[in-house]
């Protein structure tokens, strides 16, 4: 290859570059997406760690009420249900962004957050439950404790999520939301996705396991 | 100035920083050099406070029964030096050349959320103020920097001083965690065409590797201290003995963070010594694939060996035999390092600048240190000098022979390119040598009082354990490496306002930051590199070195023209509004005023959705016409 037309094609290179800037990344991820999974990596570490103290500590209260004594499953098993369902509004949303519909983004994300809406009345119509007719507060016992601070963690990720989806439905309503912000919806939707997911893994620790008896 | 679009939104027609000079420009800036330099003033200021509560206890401990300060103060002093000093001084100075270099290194013209760079720098400090605003009010945490209960808890600490230091570090904490999701985008996503992964500076592996040690390891110690933020706020019983807590809960959730701590402080002074041997020595760094890999390793097996720092609450021989082994697997990649560092050192034409001598400090210094965490690691003998000054000879062999010597090197490799003049290389050889010299007076003599029995964290000692002339020497060599900081803050202070001019490749450098002049431009690259080397500059002054056609494209990137616009993204309130927010919260909770906590938390949420929507502010710079 002659020096010149290294020369030439180095400087063609270059200007692709210049033009691709926006868009292009070293690993063909968008970063708000590569941003958010490693997020919820560092997410997944916090319940983490939250989990393993509520298994340590479930049976270690030496006053009632115990985990056994106070799960309801089927209640828990219905908002459950609805939390997934909104999970399955969530991917359409997500769904609809990528086709480019923006204000269909809205509608669905509306669906979504009543979801977490619903599963959110559940739950802390549960907390009431618990508090007034067993008595169980986080200062009854290392049982209650854990248990309000590790649901209650969880609730407030659903909470932080409902606003964040809030803010895209708004954008969605008022057109401000553009093709180009497709990614932001994405992004959203992985999180609620994650929340989910820890919701369930908390649900079989905490609930099913004590209903089995493990 | 971005096109006007026909409808904007509430947000987007709020205000957005224009200055570019003066005070508004900084605190509003998201550029990624002037974020890199206030983490660097600021935590010289932390690292001075830091350093003069070293002191103090250094002069408390200089005689048997000396009652300079009392026990209270002492235990006091203690904690906020060991917390200073890790989360405030040596993390955020490391914090600063991540920023400054980690886009220059891999080609980039800023990192990839600049607006969360500069939230990150804001949660440092107001963590760092609120952590040290407890010496005014009402005096700090006197519980460790590792705060354990019971001792931690409302019944046996009451005041305020734990909740001051809980906060505080959930405050820094969370600058810190978004640092490391930033920063592990930048590298895996920014990359200059051509810088694959296997062809980039081991600094910029380090700073992957720690980002990643930060990204996995602080959501646990923010459940630690949210847990006993809890008991001591709102009265749960996580850690009250008589409601069936187990303590050593804490002791493993505060240790599965506090183990990679340690690797999240020595990997990036492993990286900086990995950049600054080569150019020294002016050979290839050897072995690059190998360290590459042992980076990863010690970090991987570094999430494995937390419970070595329990091994006298009784876990049992076969809990201890195994992180005593995970522990001194350790020591293999890291002797590899060593290794490959000599291995750099053997037969190149070696040039003892400042920034060298640091660097061939770090390894004569980090190699004691890991030395005597083999020996600690060790469970039978643990038992013997747990606890003892061993230990605290032990570890800041580690932070300061590892970590400070390399942050040193760093400072006057790294210090005419961010500054854009030359430190005096006569103050640096000065400093170097009353630093080096006063370290060891300092910190040798510890492993031998550590040997004779005594005990760390207590205010004073008995004439009979024999231990007063060791700790007469002790602070002797403490006074003297006050003498060599202040001699390196003269020098840098002298030199930013006298230096010679720094020329854009002061060193023969071998690496991109090289490239460019010193200070660098706010765009950094005037055209994207193109990297056809580990050693890219090298080999554009060295043609002849590249492997066939890999030359001419070096060649032909030198020549390629610059980009005629560049669009850089433009300041914003927002990083700012929500850490000063998040600060008034903080005081609202540790006094526990709700509408106090709760304003803040409304404030800082509404920043949020600002910062979300308020659009692009963005800056854009026509190189060759005016800017």
């Amino acid at each position: 290859m002659s020096h010149a037309s290294a020369h030439a094609a180095g400087h063609v290179e270059v200007h692709q570059e210049a033009h691709a800037h926006h868009h292009h990344t070293s690993l063909g991820i968008p970063n708000q997406k590569l941003g958010t999974w490693i997020f919820i990596a560092s997410e997944s570490m916090f319940f983490a760690a939250l989990i393993t103290t509520y298994m340590v500590y479930r049976y270690r209260s030496v006053v009632g009420p115990h985990p056994d004594e106070v799960v309801n499953i089927p209640l828990t098993t219905v908002s459950t249900f609805i939390l997934l369902m909104s999970s399955l509004t969530m991917a359409l949303g997500v769904s609809a962004a990528h086709r480019g519909e923006m204000r269909q983004v809205g509608k669905f994300l509306a669906i979504t957050i009543l979801g977490g809406l619903g599963f959110l009345v559940i739950q802390f119509y549960e907390w009431w439950h618990l508090a007034h007719d067993f008595g169980l507060t986080w200062r009854t016992n290392i049982f209650g404790s854990i248990f309000y601070i590790l649901t209650g963690f969880h609730k407030a990720h659903v909470i932080a999520g409902m606003v964040w989806l809030a803010v895209i439905a708004i954008s969605s309503f008022r057109g401000t939301l553009r093709k180009e912000h497709a990614v932001n919806v994405d992004v959203a939707g992985l999180y609620w996705h994650f929340v989910d997911v820890v919701w369930i893994v908390i649900f079989t620790l905490v609930f099913l396991l004590t209903e089995a008896g493990v | 100035m971005a096109t006007i679009t026909a409808q904007r939104s509430f947000w987007e027609a709020l205000p957005k920083p224009k200055a570019q000079t003066g005070f508004w420009s900084w605190v509003t800036t998201v550029d990624h050099k002037r974020i890199g330099i206030m983490y660097f003033w600021t935590s010289i200021v932390f690292f001075l406070i830091g350093g003069v509560e070293a002191l103090l206890m250094r002069l408390q401990l200089a005689g048997p029964n000396l009652s300079l300060i009392g026990p209270d103060l002492f235990n006091q002093l203690f904690t906020m030096h060991a917390t200073t000093m890790i989360f405030l001084a040596i993390m955020p100075l490391t914090a600063a050349f991540f920023n400054y270099f980690i886009p220059l290194l891999i080609g980039a013209r800023d990192v990839a959320f600049p607006k969360l760079n500069a939230f990150s720098y804001w949660m440092f400090l107001v963590g760092g103020i609120f952590l040290n605003s407890s010496w005014v009010l009402g005096g700090p945490s006197d519980a460790g920097w590792f705060g354990y209960p019971n001792y931690s808890t409302m019944e046996f600490n009451p005041g305020f001083g734990v909740d001051f230091w809980i906060i505080g570090l959930l405050l820094s904490g969370i600058g810190t965690l978004v640092s490391g999701f930033n920063f592990i985008v930048t590298i895996l996503n920014l990359r200059a065409p051509g810088m694959s992964l296997m062809r980039m500076p081991m600094f910029v592996w380090a700073t992957l590797v720690t980002s990643f040690l930060i990204v996995f390891s602080f959501p646990v110690i923010t459940v630690a201290l949210l847990l006993l933020l809890f008991d001591r706020i709102f009265g749960t019983l996580l850690f009250n003995i008589l409601a069936g807590a187990d303590l050593t809960v804490y002791h493993h959730l505060f240790w599965v963070f506090g183990h990679p701590e340690v690797y999240i402080i020595v990997l990036p002074a492993m990286g900086i010594v990995s950049e600054v041997l080569p150019v020294f020595s002016r050979k290839p760094l050897f072995g690059y694939s190998v360290m590459v890999f042992s980076t990863m390793l010690i970090g991987f097996v570094g999430f494995g060996v937390w419970s070595h720092h329990l091994f006298t609450v009784g876990m049992g021989p076969v809990v201890n035999t195994v992180f005593a082994l995970a522990t001194m697997i350790i020591a293999v990649p890291t002797g590899i390092k060593m290794f490959n560092w000599i291995g750099t050192l053997w037969g190149g034409r070696l040039k003892f600048t400042s920034a060298m001598l640091f660097a061939l400090g770090f390894l004569a210094l980090f190699l004691i240190g890991g030395l005597t965490g083999v020996m600690l690691s060790a469970s039978p003998s643990n038992a013997q000098i747990h606890h003892t000054y061993f230990v605290v000879g032990h570890f800041h062999y580690v932070m300061i022979g590892g970590a400070l010597f390399s942050l040193m090197a760093a400072i006057h490799y790294w210090g005419p390119k961010m500054f854009g003049r030359m430190l005096d290389e006569r103050l640096g050889k000065i400093s170097f040598w009353t630093l080096f010299i006063g370290f060891n007076l300092t910190f040798f003599p510890m492993h031998i009082m550590g040997v004779m029995g005594m005990p760390r964290r207590i205010y004073t000692y008995d004439e009979g354990l024999g231990v007063g002339t060791l700790n007469a020497i002790s602070t002797f060599g403490a006074l003297m490496m006050g003498v060599a900081i202040l001699i390196v803050l003269y020098n840098l202070l002298t030199s930013l306002r006298r230096g010679q001019p720094a020329p854009a490749d002061p060193w023969d450098g071998r690496t991109l930051e090289w490239t460019l002049p010193s200070p660098v431009p706010e765009y950094n690259f005037d055209r994207t590199p193109h990297v056809t080397s580990r050693d890219e500059l090298w080999i554009r002054k060295h043609p002849h070195l590249a492997h066939g056609a890999e030359g001419h494209a070096a060649a032909a990137a030198e020549q390629s023209r610059p980009d005629e616009v560049i669009v850089l993204p433009g300041g914003s309130y927002m990083p700012l509004l929500v850490a000063l927010a998040s600060l008034v919260a903080a005081y609202g909770l540790v006094y526990w005023y709700p509408a106090v906590f709760w304003g803040g938390i409304a404030v800082a949420v509404a920043g949020l959705i600002g910062w979300g929507l308020e659009g692009d502010n963005e800056r854009i710079i026509r190189l060759g016409g005016n800017c």
